[in-house]
């Protein structure tokens, strides 16, 4: 099978390539990038005129909630939800029933997905078993089973020694730490931003400084360590700095940043508003500028969603008990173009910031449109308009809270191993 | 002048006006309360439930009256008999509660937003008692029923409030409420209890409990929760007493002829001494006194108010 992608804007950050050329996908692979090749070489031509043609997006930070959860999503619909996104990759969080702290787990992610899932799945495992924090977990063998890095997402390492040793452990096999940053004594009972919003509904705070302390301890035990720290979800002016400086003086840690935490504030919260309740929550305006601004200046390495489907039963409901998370799939990437629209980043960096950015952080072999890459491709509309309508979700799951907001840039077409596995 | 209001979900939703009317039509409902015949038939038919889903006695209790006196219909469940404590979910509770065609409900529950979550979902109307750290308006509406028979008018009155600023949803209502009626609001406790941008709702803040009363015409005192020791926003109740409690020395700084207020339950001897608790600037029980006729008022209003008072 031969397809032809045709007069597109071919956007290739990892090798700083940038032109209206025609590129060719052969047998699974990127075969030609150049600016005019015969139609009649195809099986399939896809006109991308007026279009962006970039590496296949990657998103390091999804919850597909299966094993287990599966009322919520599963990797059927939760990677359908990302193809239609224009995601190729993503790599899914531990926190399942069962945890994903063994081999076994992994392996049944990684089968369900090659089967019945639409796009690459890359499984994170459990830096500690049954994400306790306690006992580290067998890293090799997840590694070996097919785990790229190691999380407890969803809650920290609240114990440092555990960190240390899990940041010194993973050296052996090469695999990043992606750390969930967040002192719970800090959090207390907060179920939002701490700030004048939460003093006037009544509802209690979490302070940034839980978030700040938590990543300045992380970063310096990877500085002493020398492991591979990867920051979840960063959320805080305090946290970008902190990660800025870090960088700086040569430390081994990159970032990510959530389309919620640099499009909304806790404004959102608003009218109890379940749907921008969210962990790390909303922040300020001043915390939204600063991840921009380490979008823009490189601090920040990717757009990671964060996806986190959740029962309309557990979003409708009290705010206090409401649970944390927004479906981000199926937003992420009009939300970034906002951001290029906005002049905040160029639309090469967008990009890279959604394909070559989180593939580097977490040693995905992934993100490129170098000749004879798996042919993971994106075509992207970036003048399509369109509105987040709840039920046309893929997912499975339709806690979000940008329903009705009108978005600009879709995929039209998302291409996997050299297959079309969503167009419109 | 009309009032438009279905719901009663807090004093920030109130006007100027709104607050006004609600004041007048309390003082025509007090004269009733001190009747022999503590009856009038304005809600004959009506039907009120007080859903309170956290413990309360004194705000239930008046309600419960001030709905009897108007002649409706009223039903307490409380959150020991609820199915909330079944697993029910706050919207299925609505519902069923729906199905039975009440015209009023009256809530108290833990959860901030949770009167406002119950509004959205029903047709009847909805009076917030209570909500988490959030509001509680029929308390600031006493409140400043009480502060008006003893001062006049609240333009242009130094209000002191002190005591655990964050946890208290009676702060929030007052603070709305004072600010639309000119009042000038001073917040004082310890820095554990002063929430975050508290100031922007309209309020000099203060870690001293002597500058908050500094003149002030009206010292409002709130009460320390107990069950928060431990929680370290306090060394010791001991400690506490000693430098944000209200005695007859501290109270010397308000003006003469200052109030004091306490929404109740009081800890005397922590946030209040005995000897002002029960001195003669204390008008806590004319408060408690209010809260049946600004509940009579609020149940009058939110029905339509048609019928004159008889």
């Amino acid at each position: 099978m031969k397809i032809l992608i045709k007069g597109g804007r071919v956007i290739d950050p990892s090798r700083n390539f940038d032109q209206v050329a025609d590129l060719l996908i052969e047998d699974g692979k990127i075969t030609a990038i150049e600016a005019t090749i015969n139609t009649n070489a195809a099986d399939h031509v896809i006109d991308a005129s007026g279009q962006l043609v970039t590496p296949g997006l990657i998103d390091i930070h999804v919850h597909l909630r299966d094993p287990g959860l599966e009322y919520k999503e599963d990797i059927i619909t939760g990677t359908l939800a990302a193809v239609a996104g224009g995601f190729t990759s993503v790599a899914c969080m531990p926190n399942t029933k069962p945890v994903n702290d063994n081999k076994a787990v992994t392996q049944y992610m990684i089968n369900r997905a090659k089967n019945d899932g639409y796009c690459n799945v890359f499984p994170i495992g459990a830096i500690t078993k049954g994400m306790a924090g306690e006992t580290l977990s067998e890293m090799g063998e997840l590694k070996e089973a097919g785990c790229l890095a190691v999380s407890d997402d969803g809650r920290p390492v609240s114990d440092g020694e555990v960190m240390r040793r899990a940041l010194e452990y993973s050296r052996s096999f090469g695999i990043t730490v992606v750390s969930h940053t967040e002192d719970l004594s800090l959090v207390g009972e907060g179920v939002m931003n701490d700030g004048f919003v939460a003093t006037e509904l009544g509802l209690k705070g979490i302070p940034w400084v839980a978030e700040d302390t938590m990543t300045a301890r992380d970063v310096m035990l990877a500085e002493f360590t020398g492991g591979r720290l990867h920051v979840a979800h960063i959320s805080t002016k305090g946290g970008v700095e902190i990660v800025r400086q870090a960088k700086a003086r040569g430390v081994n840690v990159t970032c990510e940043a959530t389309p919620h935490h640099f499009t909304l504030t806790d404004e959102a919260v608003r009218g109890y508003n379940t749907d921008a309740k969210m962990n790390p929550p909303l922040r300020s305006a001043a915390d939204v500028a600063a991840i921009r601004a380490g979008l823009a200046d490189g601090t920040i390495d990717a757009i990671a969603t964060d996806h986190a489907p959740h029962h309309i039963d557990e979003k409708n409901v009290e705010f206090r008990i409401a649970m944390n998370g927004i479906v981000g799939l199926e937003t992420a990437l009009p939300l970034t173009l906002e951001l290029v629209a906005a002049g905040t980043i160029d639309l090469p960096r967008a990009v890279a910031l959604l394909s070559c950015g989180p593939a580097h952080a977490l040693n995905i072999p992934r993100g490129t449109l170098d000749i004879a890459a798996p042919a993971d491709v994106t075509v992207i509309d970036p003048s399509l308009e369109w509105i987040v309508v709840r039920e046309e979700l893929k997912s499975k799951s339709k806690n979000t809270p940008f329903t009705g907001r009108k978005m600009k840039g879709a995929a039209t077409c998302t291409i996997v191993g050299g297959k079309i596995v969503f167009s419109r | 002048m009309a009032f438009n209001h279905k719901h009663i979900l807090g004093t920030e939703y109130l006007s100027r006006e709104d607050i006004q009317l609600i004041l007048d039509t309390a003082e025509s409902f007090r004269e009733i309360n001190t009747r022999s015949i503590k009856k009038v038939p304005t809600l004959r038919g009506k039907t009120i439930i007080n859903a309170f889903f956290e413990n309360s006695t004194r705000t239930r209790l008046s309600f419960e009256i001030a709905g009897k006196r108007l002649s409706a219909d009223t039903v307490n469940i409380s959150g020991s008999t609820s199915s909330v404590t079944k697993g029910e979910t706050l919207e299925d509770t609505a519902r069923n509660i729906e199905a039975m065609h009440p015209d009023i409900i009256v809530i108290r529950h833990g959860h901030s937003g949770a009167p406002h979550y119950l509004a959205e979902r029903l047709h009847c109307s909805v009076i917030n008692a209570g909500d988490g750290a959030h509001e509680h308006p029929s308390q600031a509406l006493l409140d400043m029923l009480t502060m008006r028979q003893h001062k006049g008018e609240i333009d242009g009155l130094k209000v002191a409030i002190v005591g655990d600023i964050a946890h208290s949803r009676v702060v929030r209502s007052n603070l709305y409420a004072l600010n639309k009626m000119g009042a000038d609001v001073h917040l004082a406790g310890p820095g554990t209890m002063m929430p975050s941008g508290i100031e922007r709702l309209g309020a000099t803040v203060h870690y001293d409990i002597r500058a908050a009363i500094k003149d002030a015409d009206v010292v409002m005192m709130l009460r320390i929760q107990l069950e928060r020791q431990g929680l370290t926003l306090l060394p010791t109740l001991r400690e506490y007493a000693r430098f944000f409690g209200l005695n007859d020395d501290v109270l010397k700084l308000a003006k003469a002829d200052a109030i004091v207020m306490h929404p109740g339950p009081m800890n005397r001897g922590v946030e209040i001494s005995s000897a002002v608790a029960d001195g003669p600037q204390n008008v806590i029980l004319g408060q408690v006194e209010n809260g049946v006729a600004v509940r009579m008022a609020l149940l009058y209003l939110v029905s339509g108010g048609e019928q004159a008072v008889e």
